[in-house]
């Protein structure tokens, strides 16, 4: 094997300092002189001796924004879509966000939530963060004005959705470095939502495990591909500008949205090597653009090869999503997630898997819309990806101690 | 009590500041509250052990104070509410009576092994002694504050204020949030079970007489010792 995976071993210190910053229990922004003491030890010490245990880690609660977006993605998430029970009005919807917001803020923390049944399994956050998304018909059931934006995308030829993967009242975000972890945290919201809501759907995504790869590294997808080099970087100004809304109710929000993406893995296998890069505009070893030799190489969509055609195709999923053939270009943030479930039953097939593909952008409709619509229209990609979920939510800012999540929004 | 110390070394902030009520002065009480540390990530071991810290909760706060109060909600019938009640005062105490609007009369009840594997509770004859720096643990499975009759039904995410009253005129006011919780079936001793029968038809549609909450609770108690 002379192919080293270095696209997963970032390059850049300020994204990776950011990201141990919450390890030193600063906070995901308190960057400061400690953390890149911290950063040096990792780099030169074997990763066995350095790594310390990171069960009790956690990420700050309170804030402007909400955690679980700009924080660096954990190992494991569970996204809930619940939907409210009938005769549950304003006033019930505000009651279950204050228990939301409670559990929110202690098991974030590493207490158990009030009336935890299992209070021991909350002693290990492992950087959990709660994460909450309000779709059109919390909205509608707490009386106030949805934006104009939340509402169910408009239907791409591509799609084949599931109703048992698509929309949803309310969203919860529930992530953390450990499996365990979410799971109890899941399990107590739901508990606590259950007076007020039914489970709509449920889904499962993995990533790399905590101390697998350099944190900040772009992932891999189970196409093998190198998926979200693009992204800009959490902490940046630049982030702000392409994630955050800054003004309304929703300032300090931003827009999610959140597709489950089925991936044909048994007719990828049936892809070469270039037609997989050619498909992605991307080399599969580091995630270099094809036309350079780092996954930060800027792309050259001009240059051609020796028989004339785009060393970077027309087709391919890079170039189609940065508009470069339209004169466009918008930004999104993507944050996803594999899944890998039991294929159906009495199938053929020897795998069901994909992607929880999550976005958080300012603007949905210039930002996320322009890029799906182009996307949807050609990406040689598309012939293995089955979008069969979709919903949209609206994240509210963070709130402060005291107040409930969505207050903003909602009082 | 052996596990009297679990829960109360700290707490997050939350949602609801104003749960974790206070003795008269109020005003003095909140300061107490604003001086707990933060919560702290248990440490030291890597796997979850219970948090064995020693009580310091309200020694020296000069007040009595309550540490998570909650109550289990219900339609109707009667319920419970639990806490953890610390007297950080220099005088002992006794805890002989509660006032909520929720429900006209509230009794102290207090569970045993009824020696045959099970539990079952009754009215505590002279009220919860809380001995200067002491507290009393108020939990599904144990003591607790027994609501005999809703006066309308308890829904989760609400509300509940009460008085405890201590046999020496101290008035701690609670305001206590509603929890959905599927424990706290505890059985009643023979001579009360028919008239108790009514607590436990709670929102979430369980109604199970049963002993999962002691179960559960043996089982902690092992684990965590």
């Amino acid at each position: 094997m002379t192919r080293s995976p270095r696209s997963e071993r970032s390059t850049d210190p300020g994204r990776r300092r950011l990201l141990l910053a919450g390890t030193a229990g600063v906070g995901a922004l308190g960057v400061g002189a400690a953390s890149v003491g911290v950063d040096r030890a990792l780099r030169s010490t074997p990763a066995a001796a350095a790594d310390p245990l990171i069960g009790g880690d956690t990420v700050p609660f309170h804030g402007v924004h909400q955690a679980g977006v700009e924080t660096p993605a954990p190992a494991a998430a569970t996204f809930l879509g619940l939907d409210l029970r009938e005769g549950v009005d304003r006033e019930g919807v505000l009651r279950m966000l204050r228990l939301l917001t409670d559990d929110a803020a202690r098991l974030t923390q590493g207490e158990p939530a009030l009336a935890d049944t299992e209070p021991e399994l909350a002693a290990r956050p492992a950087r959990l963060t709660l994460t909450v998304g309000f779709g059109p018909g919390l909205m509608r059931r707490a009386e106030r004005e949805a934006p104009a934006w939340l509402a169910p995308l408009p239907a791409f030829e591509i799609d084949d959705l599931a109703e048992e993967f698509t929309g949803g009242d309310l969203m919860l975000q529930v992530a953390a470095e450990d499996p365990l972890t979410v799971a109890h945290a899941a399990r107590m919201l739901l508990k606590d939502t259950r007076a007020f809501t039914t489970v709509r759907w449920v889904q499962h995504g993995v990533r790399r495990a905590h101390g697998v790869t350099r944190p900040g590294s772009t992932q891999r997808n189970l196409f093998g591909q190198v998926d979200g080099s693009a992204n800009p970087e959490p902490g940046s100004e630049h982030f702000s500008r392409v994630v955050w809304i800054d003004e309304g109710p929703f300032a300090g929000g931003t827009s999610m949205v959140l597709r489950r993406i089925r991936m044909d893995l048994d007719g990828w296998d049936e892809v070469d090597r270039v037609a997989r890069e050619q498909a992605s505009g991307r080399t599969l070893d580091v995630g270099a653009p094809l036309t350079g030799t780092a996954e930060s190489d800027q792309p050259d969509f001009e240059a051609v090869s020796e028989n004339g055609l785009s060393v970077i195709p027309e087709f391919s999923h890079m170039r189609r999503a940065r508009g470069v053939d339209e004169g466009e270009h918008q930004e999104i943030y993507r944050r996803p997630y594999s899944y890998d479930v039991p294929p159906p039953a009495g199938a053929d097939a020897i795998s069901e898997s994909g992607q929880v593909f999550v976005s958080f952008q300012a603007d949905l409709e210039g930002q996320f819309l322009p890029i799906q619509r182009r996307l949807a229209e050609l990406d040689l990609l598309n012939q293995w990806l089955t979008p069969i979920g979709s919903a949209v939510f609206a994240i509210p800012p963070g709130c402060a101690e005291g107040e409930y999540l969505g207050q903003s929004v909602l009082d | 009590m052996s596990r009297i110390t679990r829960s109360h070394s700290a707490r997050p902030s939350s949602a609801f500041p104003w749960s974790r009520s206070a003795r008269l002065p109020r005003r003095a009480a909140l300061v107490g509250m604003l001086a707990l540390p933060l919560a702290a990530c248990a440490g030291g071991s890597d796997e979850d052990t219970t948090d064995t810290t020693a009580s310091d909760g309200g020694a020296a706060t000069g007040q009595v104070t309550v540490t998570d109060p909650w109550v289990k909600a219900a339609e109707e019938g009667m319920t419970a509410a639990f806490g953890t009640v610390v007297n950080g005062t220099d005088t002992d105490l006794t805890l002989n009576g509660v006032q909520t609007e929720a429900s006209p009369e509230v009794q102290l009840h207090e569970t045993s092994s009824d020696g045959s594997g099970g539990m079952s509770m009754s009215e505590k004859e002279g009220g919860f002694p809380l001995p200067a720096g002491g507290e009393l643990v108020l939990e599904p499975g144990g003591n607790h504050l027994m609501f005999m009759s809703l006066v309308e039904p308890l829904e989760p995410g609400a509300e509940v204020e009460l008085t405890l009253l201590f046999e020496d005129g101290t008035e701690v006011p609670v305001t206590a949030t509603v929890k959905d919780y599927a424990g706290a079936e505890e059985n009643y001793s023979s001579e009360e079970t028919e008239e108790m029968e009514g607590m436990g038809s709670d929102v979430g549609g369980m109604e199970v007489m049963d002993h999962e909450g002691m179960d559960d609770e043996s089982t902690e108690e092992a684990e965590g010792e």
